[in-house]
């Protein structure tokens, strides 16, 4: 052990870069300066894609052309969730907090490649400049829709070519990073850390990489056929010439579903860590909770086709997919059931992270048994392509996984600064949040079941109530993200130190200093507990505070 | 790094999930071609009877014999043998070189002497572009596995890889038979088809 480590300086590996300045940070290898290079990337591409959704909303505020044209609605709803989903969401959770506390939870000074690991920053970084490109050069910004279904995505002159090289790069670096989880988890245990003492973070987490594994190539195949399609004119999906559209559609969905619970399993995860402390109890069902999540993996990556209930597939295959993604519901509600059992009779402080864990669960519910109304067939014809499924959409993913974003911010990034910051300014943004989404969501899914399509950059006038009502619910949210972000910066710039352990949580972060030193372990923990082991300071349920 | 990390285990078993990686990548190509056969049973069949055979058959059993002084080099290492290990990993350079030399004759007389893709009939045209597809990308692959097969050469020289450290190697080695592996399906299903 060198010197430079047996006394670890205040700011830990915040100071103790192995180049000087910048280049400290984007050729370090260490798994924290890289979990942060990817925080940074993903809260700018956010903030991209919340003003794009804030422009699309604007836009629908009135019938009619409002403030742009029927083109550039089509790319900024398009690029909204090309860079929402492939760059916020998927790599959000794993790749910065993740990257951050997989190796510190499993008591290891680093993941199983870190060199792989920081190439699959720069190639994350490489496929977002590619994107950010793309709306600039070529026939203009992708307007096809974050799905690039043919045989439109074959045809249009827009530049989805680039756009569907930098998704073939963002999806090298998401195997990666998943290949990279696995063999940690496997290899990079320290003693004492058996399968039923890991953190269900690092449960989910790892579930979740072995889909990134095995869904993201086949992924990566179909927009590969894309571009070749588009530059070799090959036909393979244009029925003109003898190809299916629907295979498109199935080889995308293959992916694509799954891939949502590479963006939801993780936001359970940190979900699962931050009701245990602050409810101060063992998490109800602890095996129960780490098996949902590979059921949910696993299941999750059967249900494709429910995506595709009017594409003219066969009844049979709409009765099976039907079914299938009934079964998804299982474990997804073991998880949601266990959370609030873990809460019940806890001795619960209301700090941030628990408020917008709270609201995970509120939220997620809700997008939870939404989704059955899609995935039901016989309701879902009603409602396939209106506002209901965007409503759903976002109520799971950003309601969910967003959320657990939020979640994770408040509840690690003390750790990582080594700062506090201002929890009544944290609650009050929190509020904002929550009012906001919910005005801006429902609105969209009452819009839905009424018959507004989605897509649409006009509507007919009964629907200017709701529809404005929502663009409304969006600049509440705004407020509310915009105060949380102030909020986290400035607390993590000048805000009150915080200590080893302000939360009282028992996984293993909270036992090394704030920031974490290089390399976070001076000497290879051995551990004899569970991670939400608190009978050494258990209350009394009955007279509990 | 101050704590020198070495875990051959882990090694292999993040390979083994690349390569699991791979063939899902192709696996996509592979599920096309089966709908897609289904669908035009018997294009697919007089386009298979338009591939150079010979070509075809060639470049198997270079690939095939490739593999082998591959395998053959691990044992090398493994017996300390360096010198001999070296010869046989720049044979491997050398049948990937071959193969990517022969499939430049098919093609360039393919694509050059009679234009299938651009006249071809529905199910023909199908055919043709998942053949170029396919066999384009499992020569990126061949393109990359002889690279990876030169750099091993030379870390073998270095002594680099030596009978104590040889995991680079194996791994190398598996990538390599990947190639051949994936080759070995695309040959019957693209050139023996009846």
């Amino acid at each position: 052990m060198s010197e430079t480590h047996a006394i670890p300086n205040d700011r830990g590996f915040l100071a103790d870069g192995k180049y000087p300045g910048i280049f400290g940070w984007i050729f370090s290898t260490d798994h924290k300066r890289i979990g942060l290079l990817y925080l940074y990337s993903v809260m700018t591409m956010f903030s991209v894609g919340v003003i794009l959704g804030l422009l699309v909303r604007l836009e629908l505020i009135a019938p009619g052309e409002t403030i742009v044209t029927a083109q550039t609605y089509n790319a900024l709803f398009t690029l909204h969730g090309v860079i929402m989903i492939f760059l916020f969401i998927i790599p959000g959770l794993p790749a910065a907090f993740g990257n951050i506390f997989l190796p510190i939870h499993l008591g290891a000074r680093d993941v199983a490649f870190p060199r792989l690991n920081l190439f699959s920053w720069w190639l994350y970084l490489t496929g977002a400049l590619l994107a950010v490109t793309a709306l600039f050069t070529g026939g203009g910004p992708p307007d096809t829709g974050w799905t690039f279904y043919v045989p439109f995505s074959v045809h249009t002159t827009t530049n989805v070519s680039l756009a569907t090289v930098a998704v073939f790069i963002l999806g090298f670096s998401s195997i990666l990073t998943g290949l990279n989880f696995i063999v940690t988890t496997h290899r990079m245990r320290a003693p004492g850390i058996t399968w039923g003492r890991l953190t269900l973070f690092v449960w989910t987490l790892y579930a979740t990489a072995w889909v990134q594994v095995l869904a993201t190539p086949i992924l990566g195949i179909t927009v590969a056929l894309v571009f070749l399609e588009r530059i070799l004119n090959l036909g393979l999906f244009d029925p003109a010439r003898g190809g299916d559209p629907i295979m498109y559609q199935h080889l995308f969905w293959i992916y694509s579903h799954p891939a949502v619970y590479i963006m939801i399993l993780p936001g359970m995860g940190v979900i699962s860590e931050v009701i245990p402390v602050f409810a101060r109890k063992h998490i109800f069902g602890y095996w129960a909770m780490a098996i949902s999540g590979l059921a949910i993996a696993f299941a999750g990556s059967l249900v494709w086709a429910h995506h595709m209930f009017v594409s003219g597939m066969s009844d049979t295959a709409i009765f099976v997919f039907s079914l299938l993604t009934f079964i998804v519901a299982i474990p997804s509600a073991v998880k949601v059931f266990n959370w609030v059992a873990t809460l019940y009779k806890g001795s619960i402080s209301l700090e941030a992270p628990l408020l917008y864990a709270l609201s995970f669960i509120l939220l997620f519910s809700i997008g939870g048994l939404t989704g059955l109304v899609l995935g039901a067939a016989a309701t879902d014809v009603h409602v396939t392509d209106t506002d209901f499924v965007v409503g759903h959409f976002h109520y799971v993913m950003f309601g969910g996984t967003g959320m657990a974003f939020f979640a994770a911010l408040h509840y690690w990034l003390p750790k990582v600064y080594g700062r506090l910051y201002n929890k009544r300014v944290a609650a009050w943004a929190w509020g904002f949040i929550l009012v906001g989404f919910n005005i801006l969501y429902f609105s969209m899914m009452v819009l839905g079941l009424r018959g507004m399509p989605r897509r649409y950059y006009d509507y007919v006038p009964e629907f200017t109530n709701l529809n404005v009502l929502a663009t409304v619910g969006s600049w509440i949210l705004a407020v509310g993200l915009i105060t949380m972000f102030v909020n986290l910066i400035r607390g993590m710039r000048s805000g009150p130190p915080a200590g080893d352990n302000p939360w009282g949580g028992k996984t293993l972060e909270w036992a090394i200093p704030s920031p974490p030193p290089t390399e976070n372990f001076l000497e290879i923990p051995v551990v004899t507990r569970g991670p939400y082991d608190y009978s050494d300071e258990i209350v009394d349920g009955e007279n509990g505070p | 790094m101050s704590h020198e990390h070495r875990d051959d285990v882990g090694d292999r078993l993040g390979m083994w999930i690349f390569l699991y990686t791979e063939i899902l990548l192709f696996g996509g190509l592979f599920v096309l071609y089966s709908v897609y056969l289904h669908h035009y049973e018997e294009a697919f069949s007089t386009g298979s009877h338009h591939l150079n055979i010979v070509l075809g058959t060639l470049n198997t059993l270079i690939l095939l014999t490739g593999s082998f002084c591959v395998a053959s080099s691990l044992s090398a290492v493994r017996y300390g043998k360096q010198r001999l290990a070296e010869i046989l990993l720049w044979c491997g350079v050398g049948s990937g070189v071959l193969f990517l030399f022969n499939k430049y004759l098919e093609w360039s007389a393919e694509i050059g002497g009679s234009p299938h893709l651009a006249q071809a009939e529905k199910g023909e045209a199908i055919f043709y572009s998942l053949y170029y597809v396919t066999l384009g990308l499992h020569g990126l692959h061949v393109l990359i596995g002889s690279t990876v097969l030169a750099v091993l050469a030379v870390w073998v020289h270095r002594g680099k890889i030596n009978s104590e450290r040889f995991v680079a190697l194996e791994n190398g080695g598996l990538y390599w038979h990947l190639v051949d592996i994936v080759w070995i399906f695309i040959f019957p299903l693209y050139y023996l088809l009846l």
